[in-house]
């Protein structure tokens, strides 16, 4: 694997070990999850054993080891969207998806991830596409805008 | 902006910046907070530039992409200065109509303007709205007068003066006794005086001292902190600069929760512009004061904004807490004095330097001083945020800011203190809202969610719901919150299937007792408050789910039932058609009806009913 980006990444927070989180954030946008390779060298250019630093990226639930999908999926979970219906749009797209929150799609389309708050409360349900906000959803919004993406990626019209 | 050397200069800055503003003949504020970037204010924002240009008004109408105004459920907001008209729902669409109709020719655009509910008269300006009309805004009345990623726009509303007063007018003691005198206590939740705690860390021997400034907002239905980082994040800057110097800080970080990319990044804006102006860095306002300031993100583990786990996770490792003998004032960051305070804490202490502890002490309650910010969600007309004096009733917050039930039905309760607090019954909304009246309700006051709750909430399935939220965000360091909240878990998904029992409940207070009393941190001391505070007040609802094995809210899915009212079905046929087990039949034009044994409880049939035939039971 091509680790340019990764030194890159670490020389941009002057490989400070208060950046660790940032780092390793960074490196899962441009990798789309934390490869191996690319965890040796944050822990030999931090001085980390690297035992401390898979312990940070497993205890932390914004990190996967495993390939993420191309599009990603996050639903809220906090209080303001659970009362507004939210576990309704969580049944519906795992059964849409058919995968649990934290999979993806075989076809590696999909990641569906849900997060115990994303703090816009106010119009909740609230759901994250590919980093766009979704205020006040139900399922059938919800379904529609995965329908659309399925839609693109097949080469029709969304 | 030039460097700023000295407090002359600053003064200087600030006249300058106001007669640059002065040359334009109007303003525009459009929103940018997240709420409204949900609702598209990006495209309303790129629409008005287009607009400004097209009618060449750009040299006399100026665009502010600002931080939110609290209203987040009418968004997008678009506020115009000097008339102080508040538009709102704005589409692109309207956008050329308020560029003709009010920059133009100053006549209001009717249909973007707030509709009283009661006696449905169009209202202008914000503050006539009932949902701002009750609010006391010092913390938030910034937010949509500034743009957050130019820091001239702070400096003209009289930003870093307090830090000019701080460094030139008074000393580390003066300032600390302040804040101590104003009576500001730590809006994090806890309510631990700031100056006390300021006063112990700067007593604390040292050399080297940290201070940190804790957004990790996870409280779920919470999102003040988020608001004012993005909104106005030169306030809180300013607020660290000013604790540094009493505490005697040369390094601060703002931790900031890796859900909040637009906090983050004007938290990080900020810090780059204030270490140019020369408010930030070396030498600020040449005074030989040094200190620096850099952002740390969090990875999504509700338990770091617990002040030790938070320190953890600054320092590389694994966001566990550590016991709390020792206090982070004494030993915190690298082992060293930490002052760790929340993001309206901060926010507040420019506002007491500036206008005095006395100002500041004659706001709110005798022990509960200033104002506090509440998100305001959940089952209530307006959401939003809303800042009133401490001491204002749940009563007036929930119907005469929030404009009561959102659809007609009755509210029975507000979670407050997310999940460390607990619900309080709708008899006891006359209570004021302050650290100490709410704890003895058996809630807490907390970071500041406020989550109504109506007939359509099941106050079993809420406690389930937190229970399990914390029992994933457990950290899984001791046992009794790891394996206790497990089991508490498990007896709630029994009692909300159909297989509880009476002593279902005494153990889960069982329970309660020795998670609250055994775990190590707050997470697990206050995880069992949600369940005992609704156990307190809304017992008959668990005894109903155990004795009748029945939900009275129509919630938990394995005990109810869907029927469809014969006498109200019209056959429209769009239940049939969504329902994933096909457990609806019925020919088109006539009544429909519910297969019981085909049926899945999913409550798709009720969603699509265009006339409410769907009834659950």
């Amino acid at each position: 694997m091509e680790l340019g980006a990764v030194n890159g990444i670490i020389d941009k927070y002057q490989a400070k070990i208060t950046s660790l989180i940032s780092i390793l954030h960074d490196i899962q946008d441009q990798y789309n999850y934390l490869p191996e390779t690319a965890l040796k060298k944050v822990a030999s250019r931090l001085q980390m054993d690297l035992n401390d630093l898979y312990g940070v990226a497993t205890f932390y639930k914004s990190f996967s080891l495993v390939p993420k999908g191309r599009h990603s999926i996050t639903l809220c979970r906090g209080t303001a969207c659970h009362v507004q219906g939210g576990p309704k749009i969580l049944r519906e797209m795992k059964k849409e998806l058919a995968i649990e929150p934290g999979q993806t799609t075989k076809d590696k389309n999909f990641s569906l991830e849900v997060v115990n708050c994303l703090g816009v409360c106010a119009i909740g349900p609230v759901m994250v596409v590919d980093g766009k906000f979704y205020g006040e959803m139900n399922w059938v919004k919800a379904k529609r805008i995965v329908e659309k993406i399925m839609k693109k990626g097949n080469g029709g019209r969304a | 902006m030039r460097k700023i050397k000295s407090a002359a200069n600053l003064e200087r800055a600030r006249e300058q910046i106001i007669s640059k503003q002065k040359k334009y003949a109007a303003v525009i504020s459009v929103c940018g907070g997240t709420g409204c970037q949900a609702y598209g204010c990006a495209k309303v924002k790129r629409a008005f530039q287009r607009g400004l240009g097209k009618e060449k008004l750009r040299g006399r109408v100026a665009l502010k992409y600002t931080g939110c105004p609290g209203f987040c459920e009418r968004g997008p907001l678009v506020t115009l200065y000097p008339q102080n008209i508040f538009y709102q729902r704005v589409k692109v669409e309207d956008v050329p109509l308020i560029i003709s109709e009010t920059i133009q020719n100053g006549r209001k655009v009717e249909h973007l303007l707030f509709e009283d509910s009661v006696d449905r008269q169009k209202i202008i300006s914000s503050q006539e709205i009932p949902f701002y009309r009750s609010q006391m805004r010092l913390l938030l009345k910034n937010n949509d007068l500034i743009d957050p990623t130019q820091i001239e726009d702070y400096v003209a509303v009289g930003g870093y003066q307090s830090l000019a007063k701080a460094i030139y007018q008074m000393n580390p003691e003066q300032i600390i006794k302040e804040i101590k005198d104003s009576g500001l206590r730590g809006r994090g939740g806890a309510g631990y005086p700031t100056g006390k705690k300021w006063e112990e860390c700067r007593k604390t021997p040292g050399d080297t001292k940290y201070i940190i400034c804790n957004c990790d907002e996870g409280d779920p239905g919470a999102f003040m902190d988020r608001s004012l980082l993005e909104g106005n994040p030169h306030s809180i800057l300013e607020g660290m600069l000013i604790g540094a110097y009493a505490i005697g800080a040369s390094q601060g970080f703002i931790y900031v929760r890796h859900e909040y990319p637009l906090a983050h990044k004007h938290a990080e804006i900020a810090i780059t512009q204030a270490r140019k102006s020369g408010l930030l860095g070396r030498n600020i306002l040449g005074s030989g004061f040094d200190f620096e300031v850099e952002t740390a993100k969090g990875g999504g583990a509700f338990v770091c904004g617990e002040s030790t786990a938070l320190i953890a996770s600054i320092e590389g490792k694994v966001g566990e807490p550590r016991s709390k003998q020792v206090h982070t004032v004494m030993q915190g960051l690298w082992e060293k004095p930490t002052n760790l305070n929340n993001v309206e804490t901060w926010a507040n202490v420019p506002l007491i330097i500036r206008q005095g502890s006395q100002w500041f002490s004659s706001i709110g309650t005798e022990k509960s001083k200033g104002t506090k910010i509440f998100s305001l969600v959940g089952r209530v007309k307006n959401t939003g945020l809303v800042e009133v004096p401490m001491g204002i009733t749940l009563k007036e917050i929930i119907f005469d800011i929030g404009g009561g039930p959102k659809d007609g039905k009755a509210i029975k309760a507000v979670q407050t203190g997310g999940p460390s607090g607990g619900c309080i019954p709708a008899f006891l909304f006359d209570l004021p809202v302050d650290y100490d009246s709410l704890t003895q309700a058996g809630s807490m006051m907390g970071s500041g969610g406020m989550i109504v709750l109506d007939e359509g909430t099941c106050m079993v399935d809420m406690a389930k719901y937190f229970v399990h939220f914390l029992r994933e965000e457990s950290c899984g360091k001791c046992l009794p919150c790891r394996e206790g909240l497990k089991r508490m878990g498990e007896i709630l998904d029994g009692i909300t299937a159909g297989r509880g029992n009476r002593e279902s409940l005494f153990l889960l207070e069982e329970l309660a007792a020795v998670v609250a009393d055994t775990s190590l941190c707050g997470l697990g001391k206050t995880a069992p408050n949600p369940v005992l505070s609704a156990l307190k007040y809304f017992r008959p609802e668990f005894e109903d789910h155990i004795d009748q094995k029945r939900c009275p809210a129509g919630v938990c899915t394995a005990l109810i039932h869907y029927s469809i009212a014969e006498e109200s079905c019209v056959g429209c046929g769009a239940c049939k058609k969504i329902c994933p087990t096909k457990a609806i039949a019925g020919e088109k034009k006539q009544s429909h009806r519910i297969l019981s044994e085909l049926c899945s409880q999913c409550g798709s049939c009720r969603d699509v009913c265009q006339v409410n035939a769907v009834w659950v039971q």
